[in-house]
């Protein structure tokens, strides 16, 4: 492996209103390695991809590409410096063809303006290093499948001759062929020197691709492994992290309380959705607090949209208090009184412009119906107690809550579901990307919450904060259920990650354990 | 709590920051320009022969008037981010049918009113057309509005048989016409219909979700907001306020002209709309805003003809006061200027961050 890195990132932070996105972030990438970039969402991968392409500009550190310390102002710099990008949704132009698409801006050009003919023929070639020679480079993009359209893209930045490749999630939306395609063209690649920045949240293709690690949390450098001797389950208990400090002062549930295991009051017997969801079973019990443990993409908000409606169930019987339901859209929910705080706090959470009174209303609002508008003194009363409750600063309910910090945002739209009071409350990823102290603040309304009888899901990347906070446990694993654990002393995030960890082995049909809920606790 | 006294000292500034404060300096400007062209412009004398008002002034209302009532529903419409470009076909298809319906109905009130209703029934069935068309169907607002744009004058031809059908009945031509305390009828309802859609949005929780739905479908689908629901009550309320408009705009002269009644009016209430200080985009939206820009057009029309100005230079005129209206409006122009003021010499290092937004 050649000595000197061909990208060198230093002490790089990145600040947002009210986030250090990156804080002081080390990142290195060798000529012909495949180095991955871990991380859970809100780790601060897409940042420090978008900081080395140019999109972001750094607030602290350097940047030295090729020997050179560089200041990247836009994806311009990027390319000259000869990194490229493939993102996760392939940004080409679908109504252009094939061979434009992959000389795009490379045009070969004759007396008379472009040749096209020549154009293509050397797309050709071109899209030949990736194995798809056989392609008509005159089709049009959109005649390609999305695997297809990959490589295409990745086609186009061996035209711009890039030394380094960032690919980004590129096999999300591959089956298990097409990624196997990728891969063979990824290491062709790779052995002709180029350096690779591969980012992908299934673990199993890490270890099959990559040569080097680095991991980060919330924005924070964790160390750089390589892949051979770092052991999944550690790889995934430095990815998750343990996050103390905010949980000293709460006890375990397991010591807090009984739940009443009588008739659910959600119960959902193999719901199902192609693409997002295995057929699985999910019971949540008044007064409970279920923690839903999984990496990204194991499909724990996949199966919190389908309860609430955001998605619609393909299969799949759904009970309420034991009583057969259909629940096919997120109004119907919050009728059925179950709420939703999406993980998706900045696109399916607040509404920007909309201020913080607004925005606190607006779910109470919607299910009363347009003509019945909340009466003044009761819209006052109520922004009153949940900002109250809540401690949302600053205290001014006019203030557009865009200009509010993670945190106090996160707030506003726990009061938002808070005031529809539900009877089940699913909390996707709650405490991501705010400070300590209102993380604090959302957890203990969540057991003052479990406390009244609420029954709440409790989605979080930070094991131990599921541990701490649940009654029992779902463990889940691409897209199906892999545990239902009652917590006791034994239940801990290292024994948690061990069972996500051992189920890696393709295929063990036998190994899901499922403890009982139905016998009283 | 905040205090309210905090607010009166600030009336002036808070009139300057209403987004249709600059609608109602050029309306202003424009009626200057007239006055000292002719120092009588502004007068409003009282006819006692008819008890009724007459002036320069109540042409502009009463041309308003049915630009209002469209820009009403148009308003409504762009804050869900959409857009109706079928309202000027559906006053022509709203006449056809009114004239139609009175010319075999006779002369009775009866008739008036039977015909008035079947109108706003059929712009009511219009609108939900497009209602369809944009909320469950999925199409753009744009391409569905525009197929009724383009549908609806054939309609109104088939209604008709083609012909530009005339009626006589006194209680319709009252509406247009008529005058109730020396002031047009159309106007009045004009207000009303302002008054009240205005009053039905903000009273109600209905202006609170149109905008939710405007700024971002996704957050608003989450916190339960019935977007269908909303997108079929703006799209049938601008088609039966574009009917009512047709019917006024038939009525006035008892004729429907199938090609020509309300031909491009959509492009007017688009203008006012924006003029009114709503955006494009979607969102915030201001109803009176939007009533403002329609008066702004009519002035602006009503001056073009005041002022001699040559038909043919009149569409450029019109251009030239809606484009500087628009750029005074402007974020951007408005910062660069600002920009301008405090620190002359530097221009390039106010590169922006994108940060918020990815």
């Amino acid at each position: 492996m050649p000595t000197s890195p061909i990208v060198e990132m230093k002490d790089i932070s990145i600040s947002f209103p009210g986030v250090k996105a990156l804080d002081r972030v080390n990142f290195r990438l060798f000529p012909g390695e495949v180095h991955a970039l871990m991380g859970e969402n809100g780790a601060g991968k897409s940042t420090l991809i978008k900081a080395l392409t140019g999109v972001y500009t750094i607030d602290e550190g350097t940047v030295i590409v090729s020997g050179r310390s560089r200041r990247l102002g836009g994806t311009a710099d990027a390319q000259a410096a000869g990194i490229s990008t493939v993102y996760q949704e392939v940004n080409l132009c679908t109504n252009l063809s094939i061979g434009e698409n992959v000389m795009l801006g490379y045009e070969v050009r004759g007396p008379f303006g472009i040749n096209w003919a020549a154009t293509h023929r050397r797309a050709s070639q071109m899209l030949q290093k990736v194995g798809l020679g056989a392609l008509n480079p005159r089709l049009p993009l959109s005649s390609l499948s999305i695997a297809l359209q990959q490589l295409v893209a990745i086609s186009r930045a061996t035209v711009t001759d890039s030394k380094v490749l960032i690919l980004d999630e590129p096999t999300s939306s591959l089956d298990a062929n097409e990624v196997e395609d990728l891969f063979r063209v990824i290491r062709a690649l790779r052995d002709e020197g180029v350096a690779i920045l591969f980012v992908s949240h299934f673990l199993d293709q890490i270890y099959e691709i990559s040569d080097r690690l680095t991991v980060l949390r919330n924005g924070v450098f964790q160390g750089e492994f390589m892949t051979t001797e770092i052991e999944q389950s550690e790889l995934i208990s430095t990815m998750v992290g343990k996050e103390v400090g905010a949980l000293d002062s709460l006890e375990r549930a397991s010591a807090r309380r009984d739940v009443d295991r009588g008739t659910p009051v959600y119960e959902a017997r193999g719901i199902s959705r192609k693409g997002s969801l295995e057929p699985t079973d999910a019971t949540f019990h008044a007064g409970e607090v279920l923690g839903i443990a999984g990496l990204l993409g194991s499909g724990r908000t996949e199966l919190a949209r389908l309860v609430y409606g955001a998605d619609k169930l393909e299969s799949g019987t759904v009970r309420l208090r034991g009583a057969e339901a259909n629940i096919s859209s997120p109004s119907q929910a919050l009728e059925a009184r179950i709420a939703y705080a999406s993980e998706n706090r900045r696109d399916e959470g607040i509404i920007r412009d909309l201020s913080v009174r607004e925005n606190l209303i607006l779910a109470v609002q919607a299910e009363r119906g347009w003509a019945r508008p909340l009466p003044a003194q009761e819209k006052t009363a109520l922004v009153e107690k949940y900002m109250t409750a809540l401690n949302v600063r600053p205290a001014d309910p006019d203030r557009p809550i865009r200009n509010l910090s993670g945190g106090n945002q996160q707030k506003v739209l726990l009061g938002r579901w808070l005031a529809t009071q539900p009877e089940v409350l699913i909390l996707d990823e709650p405490t991501r990307g705010i400070d300590v102290g209102a993380k604090t603040e959302i957890m203990e309304q969540v057991i003052a919450l479990a406390e009244d009888g609420v029954a709440i899901v409790f989605i979080s990347s930070e094991l131990d904060e599921v541990v701490r906070l649940s009654d029992r446990i779902m463990v889940m694993k691409d897209r199906r259920k892999l545990a239902e654990l009652v917590v006791d002393e034994t239940v801990t995030s290292d024994s948690i990650i061990t069972t996500i960890a051992d189920e890696s082995a393709p295929e063990q049909p036998g190994s899901t354990q499922t403890a009982g809920t139905g016998a009283g606790s | 709590m905040s205090t309210h006294s905090t607010h009166r000292p600030s009336a002036l500034r808070e009139l300057i920051r209403r987004p249709y404060f600059w609608g109602v300096i050029a309306i202003a400007l424009l009626l200057l320009i007239n006055s000292i062209k002719d120092p009588g412009y502004l007068a409003v004398s009282y006819n006692s022969a008819s008890g009724n008002l007459v002036g320069n002034l109540i042409d502009i209302l009463r041309a308003a008037a049915p630009i209002a009532m469209i820009s009403v529903g148009m308003c409504l419409v762009i804050a869900t981010a959409g857009i109706d470009l079928s309202v000027g076909s559906v006053m022509a298809v709203a006449g056809a049918v009114a004239m139609e319906f009175l010319a075999s109905a006779g002369g009775s009130p009866t008739a008036a009113l039977g015909a008035l209703g079947l109108a706003l029934l059929l712009g009511a069935a219009l609108g939900a057309v497009n209602a369809v068309l944009v909320s469950v169907v999925g199409l753009q607002p744009f391409i569905s509005t525009l197929v009724l744009m383009l549908a609806g004058r054939g309609l109104a031809k088939v209604i008709t048989g083609g012909q530009n059908t005339a009626a006589s009945n006194d209680t319709f031509r009252w509406l247009a016409n008529g005058y109730v305390f020396g002031i047009p009828v159309v106007f009045l309802l004009a207000v009303a219909i302002v008054i009240l859609v205005g009053l039905l949005v903000r009273r109600s929780a209905l202006g609170l979700m149109i905008e939710a739905i405007g700024m971002d479908p996704r957050a608003a689908r989450l916190a339960g907001v019935n977007r269908r629901g909303l997108l079929f009550a703006v799209y049938i309320a601008s088609g039966t306020l574009a009917a009512v408009a047709g019917v006024f705009a038939s009525a006035s002269v008892m004729t429907v002209d199938v090609s020509n009644t309300g031909y491009q009016l959509e492009m007017d209430a688009i203008l006012a709309v924006v003029i009114g200080g709503t955006s494009l985009a979607g969102g915030k939206f201001n109803i009176t805003g939007a009533a403002i820009g329609a008066l702004l057009i009519a002035t602006l029309d009503k001056t073009v003809v005041f002022l001699g100005i040559s038909s043919s230079a009149t569409p450029a005129f019109k251009a030239i006061v809606i484009i500087a209206l628009c750029l005074l409006q402007s974020e951007r122009i408005r910062a660069m200027f600002r920009a301008r003021r405090s620190r002359p010499s530097d221009i390039s290092s106010d590169t922006p961050k994108e940060a918020v937004a990815a």
